[in-house]
């Protein structure tokens, strides 16, 4: 396999322009002929289908959730980033793609990031065509707030529901496609595999949800969209169907995985409250803006909060970071906490949380303005915890959030199997070792609305339409892989559910390989991962049949890949011998334990080739070269 | 022309129906009240009024032909009323072919899942008042002219006052809900409104339906004879 | 705590449903509905039984995919709260619960409490959308809209999708969800365009897919997880007749009454 990253030469600020003028184009009349599966109708999915079946392409567009509507991209609160300057604060495309960098602590690729940040404004301009309500100022201008600790506001937000009106708009736009006939919405499917026949991706192999019919769909090209899979975790932010997958057997095909260990923590979430807890709640990291974090200085402290005198409070981030303090970055603030409880000055059932106290803020502001400024999310969290953070100081604890890791693709968004594209969170593309705010939902629609419309036709150029059918012995064998897979999932009968074993994986992936890791850890993962593999496919039981909707089944075939999965997480993040972002190998820290950037060894991306299961993948690297801005060590004390 | 037309087949289409003949009635309801209050100033000023329905327009109509307009406004009303009632009713009944085990009733109001069984109710009501004052068959001592002593004789049995203040109520609850609904079906309630039609709709209902109830009251109390 | 929950099963769409009573143990007062369905299958599985299937994704109240009717009321007993986002410290211990599936022609069971809401996909491809070509939209500031405007359109847009208004309505009517899609775009000046076309489409697909008419109730209200107000439904009637008569004159009148 050889990674062929088709940067365009010239200047970064003009290499979009070029390329894009130089792309290949299909005739008007031809598009017609070209069918293009879209899996995916998240943000990144919908915005591709819809603008594709706009250019005039036959589209089929796949989704496992009962409407398109569903897509995770629904739960995004915070907001997207645009380098529109609206504020007059100095923002600039170069500054978005400086801060992206940066942010991603130099892992990503200068010319992608660039082009997000040149194709953010036109973003906002079709979002508002759509009908997307974004918060307003009287004068019925747009509004912005500053958002993930930069210094320029550039966010954009309806309410707390950015990502839900995002989605919406795309998904409008996608409905008015199905309407025209111009897109064909496969609803309650999921893909089981890709076929690829003579190293083209020629189709997908999918299962409708409700009938547990099998069924092969041919295409000219696979876009892949299916997003993150920061539920290998088992507990985090994500939605309950978020997988890997469709991208595993994407890669389990031919397509590399690029920085599988890079998964971000986000650390304002609500703590879980017990072994029932299904899923953890995202609490807006604004709220970092006004409230104070600490914990008790003395370990297993039990008093309550109100209780324990100012002198004995560690404002632990402020005391590390005075510049910064309870803004530090993601990945700090995170590890820090971690940290704190882990010495067992953690707060809360299982001590599993540090205080977000609005005591001060209260005081400083008055009541009334933080009702203003954070009323809907003290309402959220009071109806999951029962208590009142205007008078109780909220309880916050990191949880998975978001992966920077995904199939490789190169600057088309191709991955290494020709006339397979990845967009959306499912790449790996833009944000390096560590995403800043409000930046997925940027690169998801950048993708989906700017990018792979255009780049589609660099492929579909070269291949004659309806080159593949179904009745080719690629798609049988494929199917017959897919119903093998079920019927033995099926068959093993054995006494532990699909959940426990989820559960027990999540928990060996976040103590080993979550916010901190070490080699020992990795290896020991390593095996436990393997054991867990063996015990899962010896006795799992997942009941009732494929003939119909088996809600069990689904899971455990979600679960069984993030098995397979797991092992290359680990060995990526064991081969990263550095701390870079969100990354963070104990054995790589400086004095006052921050990351330890290793730029000599490691500027590149890791994408791993598929070697069978249980076989130790083979890495590939695609060396990183930063002209435009210089790999700077990121202080934020 | 065709917009229209799918405008009437379409179930808003049809509430609109609803809502104007229903507004209809309700005028004349209304109307048919402050008349009827008349008994209170003695039979020559009552039966006075009754002829006076009768004569009015002239000399440009002829005896009663006002009142025959009249008549077939609120008959072609009432049946395109209970029409529109019975396709939107009929459409609710398709739209939920297995029921719950049970829905808790949360916002709506009696009145509101009376409307039915109301318009029903009223419906019987009518066609018994008709027999009983219009052309007296049901009221043994019909006097033909004499709208005063017939009221008075009707009233003076008390089941057929027990029958009266029942349909009033029934009016009353119907007009209730009917009323701010038809704001809404109109499209009416722009937000301002939002506060005040409930309320509005409520004393509205209760001045009609208080209004017709004094007068069997005030026969069987023997305060008009 | 400990509860009492009868569960509608129905193994799929032709097949008669029935109520079945099963009792679940140690429930802790913090546990999301949906997580004691969780730990119900959990003991279902390990009696080998079949598990009780039930629509969910995000758990956060955002996705609308979950949905059930409890004790009488869509999402349950508390407002503005979706059946994921409700806990069970709003329970009695060892309170009996009865969970039933969204009812309504148009959204026929597919299996246990898994209903199929594809009428409402259905409702928005009819119009439900502003046409707006990809690349071909004019500068985002380039368009004012006054912030009430912009925040009333915000309140409709909220909107889920999940159907409860629909599971709630005496008539299973689906106006509350049709009418907050109206007046999201027809608020917006972007909108204005297919503002009358787009309402008259909407309104024939919700009529063809069977739901049945509004007579006001205001339960859809009460039962909305985003508490969406009836006001709305006013609108939607009001812009309604007005494409009716615009149609009459939009040869006169070009204003995209026409589809
Ligand atoms: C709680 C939360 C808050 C967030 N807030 C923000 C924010 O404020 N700003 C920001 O920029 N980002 C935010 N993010 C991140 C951002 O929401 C996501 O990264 C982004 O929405 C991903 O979009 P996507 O289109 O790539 O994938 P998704 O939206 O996850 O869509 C995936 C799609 O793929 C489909 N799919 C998956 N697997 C299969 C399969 N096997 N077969 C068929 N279909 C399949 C699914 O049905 C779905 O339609 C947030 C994330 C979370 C969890
Ligand atoms: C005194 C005479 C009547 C008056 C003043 C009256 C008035 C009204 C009004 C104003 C409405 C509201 C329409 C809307 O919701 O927009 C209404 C609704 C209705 N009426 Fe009548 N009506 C009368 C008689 C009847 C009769 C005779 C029937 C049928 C047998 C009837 C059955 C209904 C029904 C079923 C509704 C629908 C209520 C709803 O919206 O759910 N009404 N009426
Ligand atoms: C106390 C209550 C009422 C009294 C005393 C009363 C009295 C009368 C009288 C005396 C007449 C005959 C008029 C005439 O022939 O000149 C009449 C006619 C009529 N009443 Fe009433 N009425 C009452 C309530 C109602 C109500 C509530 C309704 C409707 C819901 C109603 C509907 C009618 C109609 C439709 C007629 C026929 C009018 C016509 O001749 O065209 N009445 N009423
Ligand atoms: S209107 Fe409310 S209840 Fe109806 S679908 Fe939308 S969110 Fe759900
Ligand atoms: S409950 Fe039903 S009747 Fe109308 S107001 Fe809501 S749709
Ligand atoms: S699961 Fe998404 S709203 Fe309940």
């Amino acid at each position: 396999m050889e990674l062929r990253p088709q940067v365009p030469t010239g200047p970064l600020e003009t290499k979009w322009t070029r390329h894009r003028s130089e792309i290949r184009l299909v005739a008007p009349a031809n598009k017609r002929k070209y069918h293009v599966i879209v899996v995916g109708s998240g943000l990144a999915g919908a915005s591709a289908a819809a603008s594709l079946a706009d250019l005039g392409y036959n589209v089929s567009c796949f989704c496992f959730q009962d409407s398109p509507r569903r897509a995770h991209s629904i739960a995004a609160q915070g907001g997207i980033n645009a380098a529109k300057n609206y504020q007059n604060d100095g923002d600039s495309v170069f500054r978005l793609f400086y801060d992206t960098v940066k942010g991603g602590d130099f892992r990503s690729r200068e010319a992608n990031v660039y082009r997000l940040a040149e194709i953010s404004a036109g973003i906002i301009d079709q979002c508002v065509a759509q009908g997307v309500p974004f918060a307003r100022e009287y004068g019925g201008l747009l509004a912005n707030r500053s958002f993930g600790g930069v210094q320029v506001s550039r966010t954009f937000y309806a309410r707390g529901q950015t990502g839900q009106q995002l989605l919406l708009g795309a998904y409008q736009a996608l409905a008015r496609q199905i309407g025209r006939g111009a897109v064909k919405m496969y609803a309650r499917h999921e893909m089981l595999d890709l076929v690829v026949i003579e190293g083209r991706a020629r189709g997908i192999i999918a299962r409708d949800l409700v009938t547990g019919k099998i069924n092969a769909h041919a295409a000219d090209a696979v876009v892949l969209a299916t997003g993150g899979y920061s539920n290998i975790y088992y507990l985090s932010t994500n939605a309950k169907g978020c997988n890997v997958t469709a991208i595993w057997r994407a890669h389990k095909r031919g397509a590399a995985f690029a920085n599988p260990c890079f998964s971000q923590i986000h650390p304002t979430c609500i703590p879980p409250t017990g072994e029932h807890q299904s899923k953890l709640t995202l609490m807006s990291e604004s709220l970092r803006n006004d409230g104070r974090i600490w914990v008790p200085s003395r370990p297993g402290d039990k008093r309550r909060p109100d209780e324990i005198p100012e002198a004995e409070r560690d404002y632990y981030l402020e005391r590390l970071y005075p510049s910064f303090g309870n803004l530090a970055p993601r990945d700090i603030a995170s590890r820090r906490a971690k940290e704190v409880c882990d010495k067992g000055r953690g707060v809360g059932p299982g001590g599993n949380g540090v205080y977000l106290d609005f005591r001060d803020a209260i005081g400083r502001l008055g009541r009334h303005v933080v009702a203003e400024r954070y009323g809907n999310l003290f309402e959220m969290y009071e109806r999951i915890t029962a208590e009142n953070p205007y008078t109780v100081p909220m309880r916050i604890y990191p949880a998975p959030h978001y992966t920077m890791g995904g199939l490789w693709v190169d600057y088309n968004l191709m991955s290494t199997v020709a006339g397979l594209y990845v967009i959306g969170e499912a790449n790996f593309s833009d944000h390096g070792a560590n995403r800043l705010g409000a930046s997925a939902l940027m690169q998801g629609l950048a993708d989906g609305y700017f990018i792979v419309p255009y780049t589609l036709g660099e492929h579909l150029a070269l291949v004659k339409p309806g080159g593949a059918d179904t009745s080719h012995a690629a798609f049988r064998q494929t199917e017959q892989d897919v119903t093998e897979r079920i019927r033995k999932l099926l068959a093993v009968g054995g006494r532990r559910s699909v959940d426990t074993f989820h559960r027990e994986l999540g928990r060996v992936m976040w103590d080993k390989c979550g916010m901190s890791r070490n080699a020992q850890g990795l290896r020991e993962a390593l095996e436990r991962v393997r054991c867990l593999r063996e015990e899962f496919w010896n006795d799992v039981y997942v009941g009732g049949g494929s003939e119909d909707l088996n809600q069990a089944l689904e899971r455990a075939g979600r679960v069984a890949d993030f098995f397979e999965f797991a092992e290359e997480m680990c060995y990526d993040a064991l081969q990263r011998e550095e701390s870079c972002g969100c990354h963070f190998r104990e054995e790589y820290q400086t004095a006052e334990g921050e990351a330890k950037r290793d730029d000599d060894r490691f500027a590149h991306v890791a994408a791993w080739e598929f070697t069978g299961v249980g076989n130790t993948p083979v890495l590939h690297r695609e060396p990183l070269a930063f002209e435009a801005v210089h790999p700077s060590v990121r202080s934020y004390r | 022309p065709p917009a229209a037309a799918g405008l009437f087949r379409s179930l808003i289409g049809k509430k609109l129906v609803m809502a104007v003949t229903g507004l209809i009635l309700f005028l004349f309801v209304v109307g048919h009240m402050l008349g009827n209050l008349k008994v209170f100033q003695g039979p020559e000023h009552f039966n006075a009024y009754a002829e006076g329905l009768r004569a009015v327009g002239a000399p440009f109509f002829g005896r009663g032909q006002l009142l025959w307009g009249v008549r077939i406004t609120l008959l072609v009303s009432v049946f395109a009323h209970i029409w529109a009632a019975i396709e939107v009713t009929r459409g609710s009944w398709r739209a939920r072919p297995v029921g719950y085990r049970r829905l808790e009733p949360v916002e709506t109001t009696y009145a509101a899942r009376t409307m039915r069984w109301g318009g029903v109710i009223i419906f019987l009501y009518v066609i018994y008042h008709l027999l009983d004052l219009t052309f007296g068959r049901a009221n043994p001592s019909f006097v033909p002219g004499d709208v005063y002593h017939n009221v008075i004789a009707s009233f003076s049995r008390w089941p057929v006052s027990a029958i009266y203040i029942v349909a009033m109520v029934v009016v009353g609850l119907h007009i209730y809900h009917g009323l701010w609904s038809a704001f809404q079906t109109l499209g009416l309630n722009r937000p301002p409104t939002f506060r005040w039609r409930r309320g509005a709709a409520a004393a509205i209902a209760a001045v009609i339906a208080g209004g017709y109830i004094s007068i069997p009251v005030a026969v069987l109390a023997g305060l008009i004879r | 705590m400990k509860v009492e929950l009868h569960v509608w099963r129905q193994t799929g769409p032709a097949a008669r449903g029935e109520f079945v009573r099963y009792d679940v143990a140690d429930v802790s007062p913090d546990m999301s509905f949906l997580e004691v369905l969780d730990v119900l299958n959990e003991q279902l599985v390990a009696r080998r039984e079949e598990p009780i299937a039930f629509d969910h994704d995000c758990r956060e109240g955002i996705c609308g995919a979950c949905g059930m009717v409890i004790n009488g009321r869509p999402h349950g007993p508390e407002r503005a709260t979706t059946a994921c986002q409700l806990h069970m410290r709003h329970f009695a211990d060892g309170a009996a619960i009865w969970i039933e599936p969204w009812r309504a022609r148009a959204f026929p069971v597919v299996k246990d409490l898994v209903v199929d809401r594809s009428a409402f996909d259905r409702i928005i491809q009819a119009g439900g959308f502003i046409t707006a070509r990809t690349g071909s939209a004019p500068e985002a500031n380039s368009l004012l809209v006054p912030k009430r405007d912009a925040d009333l359109a915000m309140d409709a847009a909220q909107c889920i999708g999940c159907g409860a208004c629909v599971a709630a309505c005496p008539n299973a009517s689906a106006m509350l969800f049709v009418a907050a899609k109206v007046s999201h775009l027809g608020l917006l000046p972007q909108g204005q365009p297919e503002r009358y076309s787009r309402v008259e489409g909407l309104v024939a697909q919700m009529d063809a897919e069977g739901f049945g008419a509004c007579t006001n109730h205001g339960e859809c209200m009460a039962a909305c997880p985003k508490e969406i107000s009836i006001d709305f439904i006013a609108r939607l009637n009001r812009d309604y007749f007005t494409s009716t008569f615009r149609r009459q004159t939009s040869d006169l009148s070009g204003d995209g009454a026409e589809p």
